[in-house]
């Protein structure tokens, strides 16, 4: 990583060697840390150990990596090789959704959440076939610039840049608040002060060194991330099929899941619990019609149930379940009505459990089938979006050429996959463990990571026994996606050293990708606002400084916005998606694809494909409809097709796409000197020219 | 020395193998994804369209990214648009 020139070979070779030791050190230093547990190392202070450790690493590199220079700060200096600039990309793209909460939505969903996995990998061949190697001989620093050099003038660039904050930002809130939930876990300190260490943490790097530090430090983070994520899930797999590649062999895990499934669909005890929360539920509707009388008529009945008993002296036992119900019954008629609401909203609970290998389960043909349609489009938003991303599309700057960026975008995705197909198998045999090794278990013999995970948080694992037989039901199991990931290392029996790798690695995971989301703020506003539009005789040195202090001033609005601790978080990254591919991919690829492409109808479709998209969002989602129009959470939907408000750029997309090319061609067709810039991009080397 | 209607040409090929390449994709997500109801049909254990869209279309997506830059730079050696190497 040092400053003197030296050949593109002697660097990849360097390079290969730097990170080949530092996988050697980490490896040992988490075989150090197991000897120390053994001998007695507290949890808390294991925490701090991998927290702390981590983080001076990566500001380790951010220090050594520190650069005034324009090409170093904005695209590393444009040498980074193709396998290196692949795992950068690979851990830049994975977020903290991808590495925690991915499995958990596969456990969840089934195979309906299989449209994450295809969605966040398929964007590559979008990627790869239609954007990266035209960008990259395009050779700019930002998205904004393309948009500004392809398009002319300063209203496609600052249309770019507004989506691209806009896309970041939402995004970047998203990882800061991971950071801090990761934080919080690890060491037990406040969400807020988590928020803002792990702020520390993405700072030092990107702050001092640019895409240069950042790609370094995300290769590190990458190499944690895997070896994170693999090390439980393999153990697991050893321990269920006694064969260390979970990926190929939990097919048969499946079929197992399979049976279960079915069994536990015609268990009568779990019919009996799931019949209980559909009483709960439908007196709960009824009482909540008139929620006064509903609260006095009950306790009077109870009154008198156990007056009754009292005067008939009837059995001991009686009166006692007589007064137990009574001192059951909400103290006041708001104490009820949350009840009745909490009831109400438990009706889901009722149901039995879908088939994890079914896809688009429904009840009937037409439930089914907008099921598939929302698949469809989901699958069609994140992978367009993906190729729309601006942080991601950045990368491909920072390679030598156009033949390693190619290649680059292959070692992306091989870095990218080798979590992704490694996810639905850890889904399905947390799935087994869940359905054969806890449910049927009597509540006094619950496996320790049971019971620790019910203490810790309840929204991740909750156990009640709702029928009173002192036997698990599956219905009588709430679980929170985000578990499948934190307490694989506990149901695998591995000592808490991997636990906390496992956090390490979580918080990798939103670490570099928060790093590579601040810089594209900060570059949009810097490169693309200031120097381009309003300055463009700003020496190097400002125009880097002025980058660093918006960086520090986006950081910590993220990082204030993410400890509001905004709801519906995760609603807010996949959104993102659908804005980006609704707003970037029109004009990208028709500007790289059809030289008649004009600046007007560029600028009017990127903002109709972002406007509509925009649109259907905060008139659809419970939550946005909420904040904007004041409408209340439970008003019916008006949906169009069915379609959910996370899918709602397959709008957008198309309309920007019929925009641009109906008003290009009503429009002047760009100057010869537009066009000789798409023949130049298209190859990568017009010798002839 | 390559010639404009070299150039076109080339072109034209990467419009192809970008075409084809983006069909088999198609087919890969959207057409299997379509018929997924209908396609699980048990696959070394898995049904076979929760294979396919658990691995079988990540690595036919590794394969589609791998081929054509294989293809691409091949072609640019070809029609003589190669970058030239870095020392």
């Amino acid at each position: 990583m040092s400053a003197v020139p030296q050949s593109q070979k002697a660097f990849t070779a360097q390079l290969k060697k730097v990170y080949g030791f530092y996988t050697g050190g980490f490896v040992l230093f988490v075989v150090l840390l197991a000897i120390v547990e053994q001998m007695g190392l507290p949890r808390a202070t294991m925490g701090y150990v991998f927290l702390v450790a981590t983080i001076l690493l990566y500001a380790g590199i951010g220090i050594l990596s520190r650069t005034n220079d324009a090409a170093e700060y904005y695209v590393a200096g444009r040498r980074v090789p193709a396998m290196f600039n692949g795992m950068a990309t690979g851990s830049d793209w994975m977020s903290a959704a991808s590495f925690i909460g991915m499995a958990g939505t596969l456990y969840l969903a089934g195979y309906n959440g299989l449209a994450f996995i295809m969605g966040w990998t398929g964007g590559y061949v979008l990627v790869a076939l239609l954007l990266a190697p035209y960008l990259r001989k395009f050779g700019q620093f930002t998205i904004p610039d393309f948009l500004g050099a392809r398009y002319g003038g300063h209203i496609p660039r600052l249309i770019g840049i507004l989506i691209a904050i806009l896309v970041s930002f939402v995004y970047v809130v998203a990882q800061i608040f991971g950071v801090g939930l990761i934080t919080t876990r690890l060491t037990g300190v406040d969400f807020q002060v988590g928020v803002f260490l792990g702020l520390a943490g993405i700072l030092v790097c990107s702050f001092l060194g640019g895409m240069r530090a950042v790609t370094w430090t995300q290769v590190a983070q990458y190499i944690i991330l895997i070896i994170a994520y693999m090390i439980p899930v393999v153990w697991l797999s050893v321990k269920q099929t006694g064969v260390p590649l979970p990926q190929l062999v939990y097919g048969q895990q499946l079929q197992k899941v399979t049976a279960l499934e079915q069994k536990l669909i015609d268990d009568p005890k779990e019919k009996e619990v799931r019949q209980i929360f559909r009483d709960r539920a439908a007196a709960a509707t009824e009482a909540l019609k008139d929620p006064a009388k509903a609260f006095t008529e009950g306790k009077a009945r109870l009154e008198k149930d156990l007056t009754d008993l009292r005067a008939a002296n009837a059995d001991p036992a009686r009166i006692k379940a007589a007064e137990e119900a009574l001192g059951r019954w909400p103290k006041d008629q708001a104490a009820a009505t949350a009840q009745w609401n909490r009831d109400r909203g438990a009706a889901g609970r009722a149901n039995p459990p879908s088939r994890h290998g079914e896809a688009f389960p429904g009840k009937d043909d037409a439930a089914r089938d907008v099921a598939r349609r929302n698949f469809i489009a989901l699958v069609f938003c994140l992978m367009v979006g993906t190729a729309a991303l601006p942080h991601i599309l950045m990368r491909y700057y920072t390679t030598p050429s156009v033949k390693e960026a190619r290649n680059s975008v292959t070692w992306s995705l091989f870095f990218i996959f080798l979590l992704y197909f490694t996810a639905p198998a850890l889904a399905v045999m947390v799935k087994y463990v869940m359905y054969s090794d806890v449910v049927g278990l009597s509540y006094a013999s619950l496996p320790a990571w049971v019971q620790a995970w019910t203490k810790v948080d309840p929204s991740l694992l909750a156990i009640t026994d709702v029928n009173r037989d002192g036997i698990v039901q599956l219905a009588e199991i709430v679980i929170g996606g985000d578990i499948v990931v934190l307490a694989t290392p506990e149901i695998a029996g591995l000592p808490y050293v991997i636990s906390g790798l496992v956090a390490a690695g979580g918080l990798a995971a939103a670490l570099s990708t928060a790093d590579g989301l601040l810089l594209t703020i900060a570059n949009a506003l810097s490169h693309d606002l200031y120097y381009k539009m309003m300055d463009p005789n700003a020496p190097t040195s400002r125009r880097v400084l002025i980058s660093k202090i918006l960086l520090l001033v986006v950081a910590v609005l993220a990082a204030y916005v993410a400890s509001l601790r905004v709801a519906d978080i995760l609603f807010l990254v996949s959104a993102a998606f659908s804005l980006a591919a609704a707003g970037f991919f029109p004009a990208l690829v028709l500007g790289v694809f059809w030289k008649r492409t004009t600046g007007i109808a560029a600028s009017i479709g990127m903002l109709a494909g972002v406007g509509v998209t925009f649109w259907y969002m905060i008139a659809t989602h419970p939550w946005l409809r909420e904040v904007f129009f004041g409408t209340p959470r439970s008003a019916p939907q008006d949906l169009w097709w069915g379609i959910q408000p996370i899918s709602a750029g397959v709008f957008g997309v198309p309309l920007g796409f019929a925009l641009i090319i109906l008003i290009s061609l009503v429009t002047r067709a760009p100057s010869q000197e537009t066009q000789d810039l798409v023949q130049n991009v298209r190859y990568p080397n017009l010798k002839a020219a | 020395m390559a010639t404009t209607a070299k150039l076109e040409e080339y072109w034209r090929r990467n419009l192809n193998i970008t075409a084809i390449l983006l069909g088999v994709w198609f087919v890969v997500t959207f057409v299997v994804a379509f018929f997924a109801r209908d396609l699980s049909f048990n696959f070394f254990g898995w049904p076979f369209s929760f294979w396919v869209g658990a691995q079988g279309s990540l690595v036919v997506y590794i394969l589609i990214i791998w081929f054509y830059a294989r293809y691409m730079n091949n072609m640019d050696i070809e029609y003589g648009v190669e970058e030239e190497e870095e020392a």
